[in-house]
């Protein structure tokens, strides 16, 4: 099924011209944001240097921090009153990164998700439960959008409260679950503890981590669905920028609004289909926040083989990073963002550990050890109880993460020489 | 004047695991100090361990050195009756006094009991609690 067969079939040089004619427009609209047009100068480049999809090649890569320095409105293509809505995902040393869309973001946006949910059976009829955080997280309204856009009946069901989801499922019958591939596995045990029939479900998109096989079949066997992965990130409007169709072997990504290089890390030096290396990408359809050469740290390749269902090359399956982010219950964290927040609590100064555990009940937990300050301790145990629930407290306001905090006795944990490594990522995918 | 009522209780920090409570018993044993009384609170997977010894000092040195956190608590011991009520008719006029107890445990010294209790402000306390008529055990005769 295909909500747009031509476009999503679209390949060669009718393809390529398409591209190109986009990039091009996506390079002038670039010219209204001073970093880009500081690194044209400054590369010697004009915008019409820009002739063949090959010579993207000249233009440097942008990076995340590059993004989080024009904190907030520096990559803003257009004037505020063009803007329609604006989302933020969670950051290094406090600053979050600021993503902004026009009507025309918002509209094209919803269209490639639709596209998605079409290519995993669903349309109009179908009733869509999105267990996604409807706050700046994108999963929530971006997939919402898509959603409604197929005509499903959409449940904005949001985070928590696993047992009213599961009725929900259950009362309503429920076709379609988007969620975390983690808080599906915890919603089925609890399903099966409540003893539900969810066998309403058909379809499961499971996105913004990455999950094995393993939990695929797990998912599929016991909430008896069909799963599909889903990836995006909120500076490539959110989810939905690529999607498994119904072969369930890599993600198709939209050639005509995503242009995709895959790069090695270190070298920057672009690879050919088949090998392994960083997703560069140039969204070629972004009106409010364009970008050139987005490096997303995410390693994956390009497919080789054509998919059956007709659709262009695919991405394989997501599971590393180039760099040290870690996806915690959908949340992105870099391992310094935990050390700063920690470090700004004077009773835990320097000596913490944080290991990142994916528990019995699926979901991902972190567990601090932090060492007692000997100087802070007063000899009650009631201090003890208020500096773990200002632990919990404070990373919860300042990076969203829900910790389990454990005190140690001095000289309990780790000391490290040369560069530390304090955050542990123990979980099993 | 109450000052030879307030004994310094040993409050340590431990983590609750295996092994732990033994280690500590044999800092005592090691340094020849004689445990009066003991209580372990505990929250989570830490607990705090209060002991009051003959010796503090010497205790609090050993445990140093070792790097475990401590620190000295001021605490009060309350003489009770060894028989049905001993406790109920302490409580009862700590309360009526308004003082709060924050922490308190009980063990047996001898033909009486003896209530080790935790206050805000330990020698004011002792203070009211004596004009009460409420008898207190003096620090001598647990540091000796």
């Amino acid at each position: 099924m295909f909500w747009n067969e031509k476009i999503e079939t679209l390949k060669g040089q009718e393809l390529r011209d398409l591209q190109l004619k986009r990039l091009k427009w996506t390079i002038h609209q670039t010219q209204n944001i001073p970093f880009y047009k500081r690194m044209f100068k400054e590369a010697g480049l004009h915008p019409d240097d820009i002739k063949t999809l090959e010579d993207i090649r000249k233009i440097p890569f942008t990076n995340k921090s590059d993004l989080r320095d024009g904190y907030p409105f520096g990559f803003l293509a257009v004037p505020m009153n063009k803007v329609n809505r604006i989302h933020t995902t969670s950051g290094t040393t406090g600053k979050p990164t600021v993503v902004a869309y026009t009507k025309g973001d918002l509209e094209t946006w919803s269209e490639l998700l639709a596209r998605n949910f079409t290519m995993a059976g669903l349309k109009a009829g179908d009733i869509f439960q999105n267990a996604a955080n409807y706050a700046l997280f994108t999963g929530g309204l971006g997939i919402h959008m898509g959603a409604e856009k197929i005509g499903a009946a959409v449940v904005p069901s949001g985070t928590g409260n696993t047992k009213r989801q599961i009725e929900m499922i259950e009362d309503f019958k429920v076709t379609a679950l988007h969620c975390t591939p983690s808080y599906a596995m915890h919603l089925t045990e609890v399903a099966e503890e409540m003893n539900a029939d969810l066998s309403s479900l058909k379809v499961g998109c499971f996105g913004a981590e990455a999950w094995s096989e393993n939990t695929r079949k797990d998912l599929e066997n016991r909430l008896s669905v069909e799963a599909f992965d889903s990836y995006g990130m909120s500076e490539l409007f959110g989810p939905g920028v690529a999607f498994e169709c119904g072969e369930h072997d890599g993600l198709h990504i939209w050639h005509d609004s995503y242009l995709v290089e895959i790069i090695d890390p270190e070298t920057g030096e672009v690879l050919e289909p088949g090998n392994h290396g960083e997703l560069v990408v140039t969204p070629l359809v972004k009106e409010a926040m364009p970008l050139l050469r987005y490096r997303t740290r995410d390693i994956t390749m390009l497919m080789e083989d054509d998919c059956p269902c007709g659709r262009g090359p695919k991405l394989a399956r997501f599971f590393g990073r180039s760099d040290d982010m870690l996806t915690v219950r959908g949340i992105n964290v870099f391992p310094s963002q935990v050390e700063h927040v920690l470090r700004s609590i004077p009773e835990v100064g320097d000596q913490f550990m944080v290991y990142i555990d994916r528990g019995e009940s699926h979901l991902d937990e972190f567990t601090i050890q932090v060492e007692m300050n000997k100087t802070f301790f007063s000899g009650e145990l009631s201090d003890f109880v208020k500096l773990q629930q200002k632990i919990v407290k404070t990373l919860q306001d300042t990076i969203t993460v829900r910790a389990r905090v454990e005190l140690v006795e001095p000289g309990s944990l780790p000391r490290f020489e040369g560069k530390a490594k304090r955050v542990i990522d123990r979980r099993v995918i | 004047m109450n000052e030879e009522y307030i004994i310094k209780q040993l409050s340590i920090f431990s983590e609750n695991k295996a092994g732990k409570l033994a280690a500590i018993a044999k800092i005592f044993l090691d340094t020849g100090v004689s445990i009066q009384a003991f209580n372990i609170a505990e929250a989570n997977n830490f607990g705090v361990i209060r002991v009051i010894v003959d010796k503090p000092e010497v205790a609090f040195e050993a445990f140093a050195k070792q790097n475990y956190a401590l620190k000295y608590t001021d605490v009060l011991a309350i003489k009770m009756q060894d028989v049905p009520g001993g406790l109920f008719e302490a409580a009862k006029l700590i309360g009526e006094l308004n003082i709060n107890i924050e922490y308190a445990y009980a063990f047996r010294s001898g033909e009486y009991g003896a209530l080790i209790v935790r206050v805000a402000n330990p020698g004011e306390a002792a203070k009211a609690l004596k004009k009460a008529g409420i008898e207190l055990i003096p620090a001598a005769n647990y540091h000796f």
